[in-house]
Formats: C-alpha cells, sequence, structure tokens
C-alpha cells in the first residue's frame, strides 16, 4: 500500500497501455522516450505536456493523461511518425487517446477543439459532406466565440469563398448512419 | 554379442519435468542387447560420468547409450568419458531426449514415450556401432591475418612473436586501419598514431611477418591446417625494392581527387600514400583516374622519380600458399548518414561525421588539425554533437547500439574547447554508454571540466540559415524542445559492417548475422572462433567494438592459433565417408555431387601395375560427412562411418516396431 | 488517363479557386475527371480524431464508389489524399477491418482502387511533358514550394517523393520557367485544422511560415493543399497586425500557375479568390491577376 500518495502511483496491470495499445495499433512499450516526437512536434511549444510525456503517462498507466491539452492540440501532422526511430506512430496514440477521453468522458481541457470536431461531423452527419457557412455558425454558438474572426469572415464572403446554400448529397443518410456508428 | 549400457539423465528438472526418467530407463532395461539401464541427475559431472565407468567395468559393457541432451553439448564429453574406460569412443550414441524431446513438449505422457522410443533407436544403432579411429593430418603452421588495422596487427604480432610465419593481408594501401585515421583515443587522450605506429613499424621490421598491402584474399579452399589461399596482390605500379619513399611524385602529380582517409574532406592525388606514417611508405597509382592509364598522357611521375621505381607495366600477381589457420580482422565501415533527410547530412557541408571531425583535428588531416567549419574555413564556436545516428534505430537504421559513439562525443566535445577555448559543445545524447575502465569518469570530465552542456534527447531538424545551422531538438529532462544556432553539427554514424563482408565469410565459408557482422561460434562462451575449424575473428568485423577490446580479442584469436599450432598435427574427424572398393563401379556420381570436392577417382593397379578398374577416393580431410555422396550412390557403395545404412534402418525399425 | 475524381469539401467552397484551376489544367493536359457521384466528405482531421472506425468509413465510401466506376482515384486536397489512402492501406492489409466496414457500416469495397494526390498525377507525367504546355514561362516568380505535411507524410502512406527533402513541387515550378527558392520549410505544419479553435496556434505557425519564406528571397507561396493555402492566405494579414510585420506574399495553388503558364484564361484560375492580391507579381511575369 501507498505510504506517499503525493507521489506517482503506478497501476498494478497495463489497462490503459492495453486498451491505448488496442485502439491505436501501436506498442506502446517500444518507446524508449527519445524525444523525437516531442522535438519536431509544432504545437509543444504551448502544450501542457510534451509529446513524449504523454506517451510515458500511458506507459506508466496515468488516466489523467486523458485530460491534458496536448492530446488535443495535436493537429496529426504525422511529424513525429515519420521520424520516431522506434516506429511509433505516435499519431495514432493520439488519436486512441482522444477517443478514449470521450468515451470514459473525461474532462477535454480543449473544450473548444473538440468543439470544432464534433460540429464539424454533426454537419457531415446531416448533409453527407461539411457546408462551411452552417458549421461555423454554429461552431461559433457552441463555442461561445462569436465575434473572433468576424471580419475575416466578412471578407470571405465577399470573395464568394462562402457558399451560402448547402449542398445535401443523395447518400446523406448512408453517411450519418455511418457517423452514428449504427 | 553388444553389450549395451544405457544412462538416462535427470538434468536436474530440464529433462525430469517432463520426462518420466525413471521409467525410461526401466524401458531400456528390457530392450534387446541392453545389459544394463540406469539414471542420474547429471550424467555429464563427474558422479554422473563415474558411474559409467563403474558400469562398463562391472558389466562389462561394449556399447553406450547416453539419454540426455544434444549430442553437440556434451558428445566429446562422454567420448573422452568411456574412452577413459578403456572403450572406443566411437561406440558412444546419445538420444537426445532433452532439445528434441523434454523442451519442445509438455504432455508428460506422450514425451515419456517419444524418450524411449529415441532411446530404443539410439540401443539399436549403438548395437551397430564400429570402433572408429582419429587419422592424423599434417598442418602448415603459418597464418593468413586478412585485414591490416589493430586488431590484424596485434594478432600478427602474437602470432609471429611466438615463432611462426604470419602473412597480413590489407586491402588499402597501407596497413593502420581505422586507428590511424583516428586523432585521440578515450580515455587516456593517447595520439593514435603514436601508439599505433610502433606496432607498425613493428610489423614491417619482425622477420615472422610478411605484410601484403594493397592486397585481397581472392579464394580459399581446403580445411584447417590446410587452407589453400590465393590472395591477389594488386598492382601498385611502383617497384617496392627501389622506391625510397621521397614523396616527390605525390607531389607532382596533377590529378587531385578526394581523400578516401580523409573522409572526402580532404585530398590527395592519382599516385599516393594515404597518410604521412604509412607502412609500406610505397605509393600507389589509383589506375582509374590516372592520365597515363586513362589517356596515356602525363607520366610525370616516372620521369621525376628518383629511384626510377615508378613501372606503369606492373600486373596484378596471384599467389596462392598453403596456411594452417586463418584471422579475420576485417573491420567496419561507418553508415551514410544522409538516409536522414531531415539532419541535412550532404546538403550542409558543415553537417559532418564524427569520423570527419576525428580528420579535421587530426595534424596530418585536410587542415593540418585546425578546426574549421568545410564551407567557410572559419573557426567553429557553436558545435553541435548528435548521438545514435543510425543506431538504435529500427526504422531508418539498424536497432542495435555502436557501442563507442557516447565515449567519442565526449573526448570531441574535449577536444573541441582544447581547440577553441571560446568553443561550446552541445551533446544530444539517448543514454550514455560509458562502461569501459575510465570511461564513466571521462565522460564527467567532459561535462564538468570542459563544460560541455549535455541534453537528452534527439534532434529533428538540422537546417541553413544564413550560413548557421538551426538545430532542432529536445531536452526531456527539462521538459522542452530546444533550439541551437550552431557552426557546425557532428553526427555519431552507426558502425556498420564492411560492404563485402558478406562475400568474405562465403569465400571462408563462414556465417554472418542478419547486419553481415561475422558470427562468432558461442557469443559468450567462443567469441573469438567461428564454427569452421582453423577460422578466427578479431576486431569490429565481428560486432562493433572499442581498441581495447580490439586489441584484447585479437590477442584472444592469436592464443587459438597458437594453441593449434602447438601439436605436432590435427586429429581428423572419422566420421566421415568410406568407399566399398570391390563394390564401387567407379560411375563417380558421387564426385559430381560433393559439395566440398572431397571425392577424387582412383585406379586400382593389380601387382603388375596394370589397372584393374577406376573406384571413388574419398579425401578425409575435405570431407564434412555430410552424406550427398551416400544419396547419390546407387550400388550404397559409399557409406557414412558412423551413419551407416544398417544402423540408420535398424533405428527405423526401432521406431517403427517399439508397443 | 481517367481518374475518378474526388474534389473533397474545400474544393467546393472555400477552396473554389483549387477545384476550377484542376480542372482547367488537367483539360489542358489531356486528364479527364470524372467526379465521383454522390461523393461525401473524408472527414479530414476531424472524423480519425473522435473515432478510429469513423475515420476510416467515411473515406471508404468513396473508394468503393470509385471501384464501381472501375477508375483510381485522384484528389487535389493533401488532406482527402491522406485520409483516403491510409484507410485504404489498413483496410487492404486488415482484412477482418475490411470486412467491419462492410457488415458494420454498410461499405462494400474490394480493395482494388489506387488512390493518389494531384501532384503526383501531374509530376508523373514527366516535366518535358508539361514544358511542352508551357506558352508563357513566368520568370521572375520566385515561390517558396510549400508542401505542407499530409501530402508527403508518412513515407509508407504518402508513397510519394522525400517526406524531408520533397522536389516535386519545385521541378514543377522550375519546368514552368519560375526560380523555387532553396527554403527549409518546406514541410513544416500551418496548424491545420486549428484554424478556427486555436486560432492563435496558426497565427504562430504561419507567421514562421511567411517571415522563412520572406527571409528565403521569394515573392510568393506555392501550395497544394486547401487548408495550408487557407491559412496562409486568409490569415496573412492578421499574422502582419500582430507581429508588426509586412509580408504581402501572395498564396497560389499550383494549378494556378500552371494555368497562367500554360495561357489559360485568368477566369478559369480563380486569381480574384485569393486573398493576398496576387496582382503585382502576377503583373511582373505578364499575367495579370484580377
Amino acid at each position: 500500500m501507498q505510504i506517499m500518495t503525493d507521489r506517482l502511483t503506478i497501476p498494478e496491470g497495463r489497462q490503459l497501455a492495453d486498451r491505448i495499445g488496442d485502439l491505436s495499433g501501436q506498442k506502446i512499450a517500444s518507446c524508449y522516450q527519445c524525444g523525437e516526437c516531442t522535438a519536431g512536434c509544432p504545437v509543444a511549444y504551448t502544450a501542457d505536456l510534451m509529446p513524449n510525456q504523454v506517451i510515458r503517462m500511458v506507459q506508466l498507466g496515468q488516466d489523467s493523461v486523458l485530460e491534458s491539452s496536448m492530446i488535443w492540440l495535436c493537429v496529426g501532422c504525422e511529424t513525429c511518425a515519420t521520424r520516431c526511430p522506434r516506429s511509433v506512430e505516435l499519431s495514432k496514440v493520439m488519436d486512441a487517446l482522444r477517443e478514449t477521453a470521450v468515451a470514459r468522458k473525461s474532462r477535454v481541457r480543449e473544450p473548444a477543439i473538440l468543439t470544432f470536431h464534433k460540429t464539424f461531423l454533426k454537419s457531415v452527419e446531416r448533409m453527407g459532406r461539411t457546408h462551411e457557412v452552417s458549421m461555423l455558425a454554429e461552431y461559433k454558438l457552441r463555442s461561445r466565440d462569436l465575434f473572433s474572426d468576424i471580419f475575416l469572415g466578412m471578407r470571405m464572403f465577399l470573395k464568394g469563398k462562402l457558399a451560402l446554400v448547402p449542398k445535401f448529397i443523395k447518400g446523406k443518410d448512408e453517411v450519418g448512419r455511418i457517423i452514428r456508428n449504427e | 554379442m553388444a553389450r549395451v549400457g544405457v544412462f538416462v539423465c535427470w538434468c536436474g528438472s530440464n529433462i525430469a519435468k517432463t520426462v518420466d526418467v525413471e521409467k525410461v530407463a526401466e524401458a531400456a532395461s528390457k530392450m534387446p542387447s541392453v545389459a544394463y539401464a540406469t539414471h542420474y541427475k547429471y550424467m555429464c559431472s563427474e558422479p554422473g560420468q563415474n558411474l559409467v565407468k563403474q558400469a562398463i567395468e562391472e558389466h562389462k559393457l561394449t556399447r553406450i547409450v547416453v539419454a540426455s541432451c544434444s549430442p553437440r553439448l556434451h558428445e566429446p564429453t562422454f567420448q573422452r568419458c568411456i574412452s577413459e574406460a578403456g572403450l572406443n569412443p566411437y561406440m558412444l550414441e546419445m538420444a537426445n531426449i532433452r532439445e528434441h524431446c523434454s523442451w519442445v513438449h509438455e504432455d508428460k505422457e506422450a514425451a515419456t514415450q517419444k524418450a524411449i522410443d529415441l532411446t530404443a533407436m539410439a540401443v539399436a544403432k549403438a548395437i551397430r556401432n564400429e570402433a572408429l579411429s582419429q587419422q592424423e593430418i599434417p598442418l602448415t603452421k603459418t597464418a593468413l591475418v586478412i585485414g591490416g588495422g589493430v586488431a590484424g596487427i596485434q594478432a600478427a604480432l602474437d602470432i609471429a612473436n611466438a615463432g611462426y610465419q604470419v602473412t597480413l593481408v590489407e586491402r588499402t594501401p597501407s596497413i593502420g586501419g581505422r586507428m590511424a585515421q583516428y586523432d585521440k583515443t578515450f580515455p587516456t587522450l593517447d595520439c593514435a598514431a603514436c601508439i599505433l605506429t610502433p606496432k607498425m613499424v613493428d610489423c614491417a621490421s619482425n622477420p615472422n611477418i610478411r605484410i601484403m598491402s594493397y592486397s585481397e584474399v581472392e579464394n580459399v579452399s581446403g580445411f584447417v591446417g590446410n587452407f589453400d589461399i590465393t590472395i591477389r596482390r594488386r598492382a601498385r605500379s611502383i617497384d617496392m625494392a627501389k622506391c625510397t619513399g621521397c614523396g616527390v611524385c605525390y607531389e607532382k602529380c596533377p590529378v587531385k581527387l578526394p581523400s578516401e582517409f580523409d573522409e572526402g574532406l580532404g585530398q590527395r592525388r592519382a599516385i599516393y600514400v594515404p597518410f604521412p606514417q604509412a607502412v609500406p611508405n610505397v605509393p600507389v597509382i589509383d589506375r582509374e583516374k590516372c592520365r597515363k592509364f586513362l589517356d596515356d598522357k602525363c607520366g610525370a611521375c616516372q620521369k621525376l622519380c628518383p629511384a626510377d621505381a615508378v613501372d606503369y607495366t606492373q600486373e596484378d600477381e596471384l599467389i596462392t600458399e598453403r596456411f594452417g589457420a586463418i584471422v579475420v580482422a576485417t573491420g567496419f565501415q561507418t553508415w551514410d548518414p544522409a538516409e536522414y533527410g531531415n539532419l541535412g547530412y550532404g546538403i550542409y557541408p558543415d553537417v559532418i561525421t564524427g569520423l570527419q571531425f576525428e580528420r579535421l583535428i587530426n595534424a596530418s588531416g585536410p587542415t593540418d588539425g585546425k578546426l574549421v567549419r568545410p564551407s567557410d574555413h572559419t573557426v567553429p564556436k557553436n558545435v553541435v554533437f548528435i548521438s545514435c545516428i543510425g543506431s538504435r534505430d529500427d526504422e531508418h537504421g539498424y536497432p542495435y547500439c555502436s557501442k563507442v559513439c557516447c565515449m567519442y562525443n565526449a573526448k570531441h566535445a574535449l577536444l573541441l574547447k582544447e581547440k577553441n577555448h571560446d568553443a561550446q559543445a552541445y551533446v544530444f545524447y539517448t543514454d550514455i554508454r560509458a562502461n569501459g575502465k575510465g570511461y564513466e569518469e571521462f565522460v564527467r570530465r567532459a561535462i564538468e571540466k570542459y563544460g560541455a552542456i549535455y541534453l537528452r534527447g534527439r534532434v529533428s531538424r538540422v537546417f541553413e540559415m544564413d550560413g548557421k545551422l538551426y538545430v532542432r531538438g529536445v531536452d526531456t529532462l527539462a521538459g522542452k524542445p530546444v533550439e541551437i544556432e550552431a557552426d557546425m553539427v557532428v553526427l555519431a554514424s552507426a558502425m556498420e559492417a564492411q560492404p563485402d563482408a558478406k562475400d568474405l565469410a562465403r569465400k571462408l565459408g563462414i556465417s554472418v548475422d542478419e547486419y553481415n557482422w561475422f558470427s562468432e561460434a558461442h557469443p559468450k562462451l567462443r567469441p573469438v572462433e567461428v564454427l569452421t575449424a582453423g577460422i578466427y575473428l578479431a576486431g569490429a568485423c565481428q560486432y562493433p567494438k572499442d581498441i581495447p577490446d580490439s586489441v584484447a580479442q585479437a590477442s584472444g584469436a592469436a592464443s587459438k592459433v597458437l594453441g593449434l599450432f602447438s601439436k605436432p598435427n590435427i586429429l581428423s574427424e572419422p566420421m566421415v565417408a568410406e568407399v566399398n572398393e570391390d563394390n564401387c563401379v567407379g560411375c563417380l556420381l558421387c564426385k559430381e555431387v560433393c559439395p566440398y570436392t572431397a571425392i577424387e577417382a582412383k585406379v586400382l593397379v593389380d601387382r603388375n601395375g596394370n589397372p584393374i578398374k577406376t573406384v571413388s577416393s574419398v579425401n578425409e580431410g575435405l570431407c564434412h560427412g555430410c552424406g550427398t555422396c551416400v544419396a547419390a550412390c546407387r550400388s550404397s557403395s559409399i557409406q557414412l562411418r558412423g551413419f551407416k545404412d544398417n544402423q540408420i534402418l535398424a533405428e527405423i525399425d526401432a521406431l517403427a516396431f517399439s508397443e | 488517363m481517367k481518374y475518378a475524381y474526388f474534389p473533397g469539401c474545400s474544393l467546393h467552397s472555400t477552396a473554389s479557386e483549387y477545384d476550377l484551376s484542376t480542372k482547367a489544367v488537367c483539360r489542358e493536359l489531356g486528364i479527364e475527371l470524372e467526379e465521383i457521384p454522390d461523393w461525401n466528405c473524408c472527414g479530414a482531421t476531424s472524423g480519425h480524431s473522435l473515432n478510429k472506425e469513423v475515420g476510416i468509413a467515411l473515406p471508404l465510401r468513396n473508394l468503393a464508389k470509385a471501384e464501381e466506376m472501375g477508375l483510381d482515384v485522384v484528389t487535389p486536397c493533401a488532406a482527402c489524399f491522406n485520409r483516403l489512402k491510409s484507410a485504404d492501406d489498413i483496410v487492404k492489409r486488415d482484412p477482418a477491418m475490411l470486412a467491419l466496414m462492410a457488415e458494420k457500416y454498410g461499405v462494400n469495397y474490394k480493395g482494388t482502387v489506387n488512390t493518389l494526390s494531384l501532384l503526383s498525377v501531374v509530376y508523373g507525367l514527366g516535366v518535358e511533358a508539361i514544358q511542352s504546355h508551357v506558352k508563357r514561362e513566368l520568370a521572375g516568380l520566385k515561390p517558396a514550394c510549400y508542401y505542407g505535411c499530409l501530402l508527403l507524410r508518412p513515407p509508407d502512406v504518402a508513397d510519394f517523393d522525400d517526406a524531408e527533402n520533397p522536389i516535386s513541387l519545385d521541378e514543377l515550378m522550375g519546368s514552368l520557367g519560375a526560380e523555387a527558392v532553396k527554403w527549409p520549410y518546406k514541410t513544416e505544419c500551418c496548424g491545420a485544422s486549428l484554424s478556427l479553435s486555436k486560432s492563435e496556434i496558426v497565427v504562430k505557425l504561419t507567421h514562421d511560415i511567411l517571415s522563412m519564406a520572406k527571409r528565403s528571397g521569394a515573392n510568393c507561396i506555392v501550395t497544394a493543399c486547401p487548408l495550408c493555402q487557407g491559412n496562409l492566405d486568409m490569415r496573412q494579414s492578421q499574422v502582419e497586425a500582430k507581429y508588426g510585420e509586412e509580408f504581402g506574399l501572395p498564396i497560389f495553388y499550383f494549378t494556378q500557375l500552371m494555368g497562367a503558364a500554360f495561357g489559360l484564361p485568368d477566369s478559369s484560375l480563380g486569381f480574384n479568390k485569393l486573398m493576398v492580391n496576387p496582382g503585382a507579381v502576377l503583373a511582373a511575369v505578364g499575367s495579370e491577376g484580377k
């Protein structure tokens, strides 16, 4: 039984590593923490955990990693996966962490980013494609960020970059079903 | 009538856990011709062996079956044991009930039955064993050392100083190898040339050593004690007897080429010695680049040579000689870091390898030891050293660790500061492997006394902008990505096998591993031998290693050679093919199929010298006992001693008709 | 050569100039494009970020449709390319996943389609072939070729050019008479899909790219991805304001420049849709950007 509870507790068994490993298809134990991923990550400069620390937390079974901002900031640029000397695709691990965080209803440290993804997929679910205007509007409402980019939006509209009329594809129900996982 | 003794081993729990050993012994006691059967915990131990010897005497045993581990492990042990008890050692048969039974099965009942079957087969075979004896084969007590680096040099000196003739073959124009390229060596900071050149000169002046430089092994045949080897002595285009080493020829040669010795950073001429302390100090002409050979122009060297030593008509020489032992010391090369497109090697001239850095700081190097940037010849202030370039990287390079890089990075960080007191070294490392004598202290000295900044992590990107190199890496200990504005970046590139290691292995008939390092006979217990008798390994050609280990291994290999040469002759393996000359019709099909060219035609003559018939004849020294000839022979006239047809058939019967 | 054409959502809205210019250039080069009927969104970043299976099923539906057409797929959008190709690679290697796609998601794909990026198809024609269509050399144009992330990474998925030191776009620009500058940020990330949800990151990363392009002597940037183009173009004035620096670098799609060099009418190339006015730069090379 742990005496110093403010120290890291390493849980018995490998549940988190196994779950994330299975979902991502990556060998979590392969990582030897060289930091190549962190060295090349474009968003590491502003994240709470470095990419190598994220996978370290998974190796040590720390569920708190599901509440980090790093897993949401990851843009999937695949720089880490390309350069990792252990052939670990960290980008896929990040995907698995996001999926798991949502499934377990963990606290999302970057709610705006999750809102964006959800809004995006909602648009696809309804129409089969993203309709940028309605998606933008919905995103702004949900994230309660109404006014940023408003001038940019106007300029885009004036340049004819925002199609007002949405296009519903014939197979929208099919696509809707895919997204709802039915 | 044979009296067979069966000894079943428990091997601790290795066999006994899965095989009911007592039951096997009991079943054996009922087998035909078995006069005595017992079991014991460790048959190979002293009491175990004594048990065998006592039983032989008590029960007048004539054949022995040991049901235990693989004969590869203990056949010689038990052969020795029974011969001490007065039996011919080839009256032994082993039933492998460990590797072939207890170690690969889990069902105890089935495994026990299988062990009984294997023992019955061994008994059936043993009854038909014949007494065999080893032949004495003469051996030639001269050694061939392939590779003239520090390992080859050490092996040659050790063998020569014991009084035997050694030929040292080296592919490049001079001996010295990689160590000659180094500046100072860790952890003592001895100057590499200063400690190596005396040994090189020793080799040259030792009456027992013949150096064949600019030469390569072309063909190898034969066997231990009797290797027939053809060496190609390539045409230097210089008469070595006349050359005084004055150097006028290469001073005046108009052709300038990148120097291999300087790792492409410096230049040499078409006629050249690779470095000033070369042994032999005789140049060679690179005929692929020399104007005389390409367009029949120039010819300056010949005109200027005061000793009239230049000879354009010289030709390669093929020399075939017999050697008793071979030491392979062919060394390594370094991996090309251009594979890492993100680090800019091959794109930016100031991104170099560790070996190139070594040449830059070496007084005999392309800049006379002045550490300057290849791009603009200015003195670098911030130098970044990156570890694990191509090592520990399954994705882009090799999964193994190259062993020496952590140490030479520390050395370079230290020497950088000595060359330029204002310089700052940054070393990116993943782990620090400093496990030799004085190594850990050396690394701490580089950090604590010489101010090297060690950053734990890899580098993701190096690019150049306005004459500076930007290095983007990470320090995982501080937990942040890092950027360094550097003047030079040095990559600790992986050690890899020579490009033709596999070819040489094929010529010698030895194995390489998946990375083309030569395979030792046993990684722990037989690190300087290979599975082919008479051939030994020394130095980095077996696996990345540093100078102390290379020298130690070289002396180890030499001691094996001396052990071989200390005997008057070699004892042959008797389990080879044997021809029944009465039966043989002389079709010579066996000669066609023999992979070791061990079979020749022989003409039998009557007492007046008239030929009677042609038959096959086996050279017992060359025969490896593979049995291909036995399979090919249509009249069963050729048999393998110890594995004759009647023995094999008896084994099959014993198995087929068992209960 | 005929391909099943997958434009992707942005080519029908914010990146419509890419769609326009792609069609114009392909017509000129004899590449026949048949748009996949009733195609759906590939899922972009959001699909695979939230659900692995959805991230495969969405692109796979399009590949199944292309399979019915009996054609290989070409797509101008780098993200769509990466999603389509990744999904394809996964199901080609994992028969259990392929079966799951059919059973659970109703996507019946047999795995017979190849997926290619538009750049790889165009580059595959060869520099000489492209040059033969050039009516007006783009001399004076000094583009910084910006490849972005998903066009080339990871190398075993993208299977095109070199992920660290690519040259296809540079050589393509060379064949048009332009002088691609040497610069180190060819494949640095622009911040991609964080443009709305974390725009400060995109502003920072695009600033770094724009600044490096300018420092390397470029007078414009050429891209092959709507997200890259969008970030660098639409947020450029914001970046200038935040950092107090002036860039004025037009952000072209490579197909627009090809069209200009081929002498195709400007109306088919959509120069007027670019936020950073390309007029000055194009005037210098003889094309009027309206």
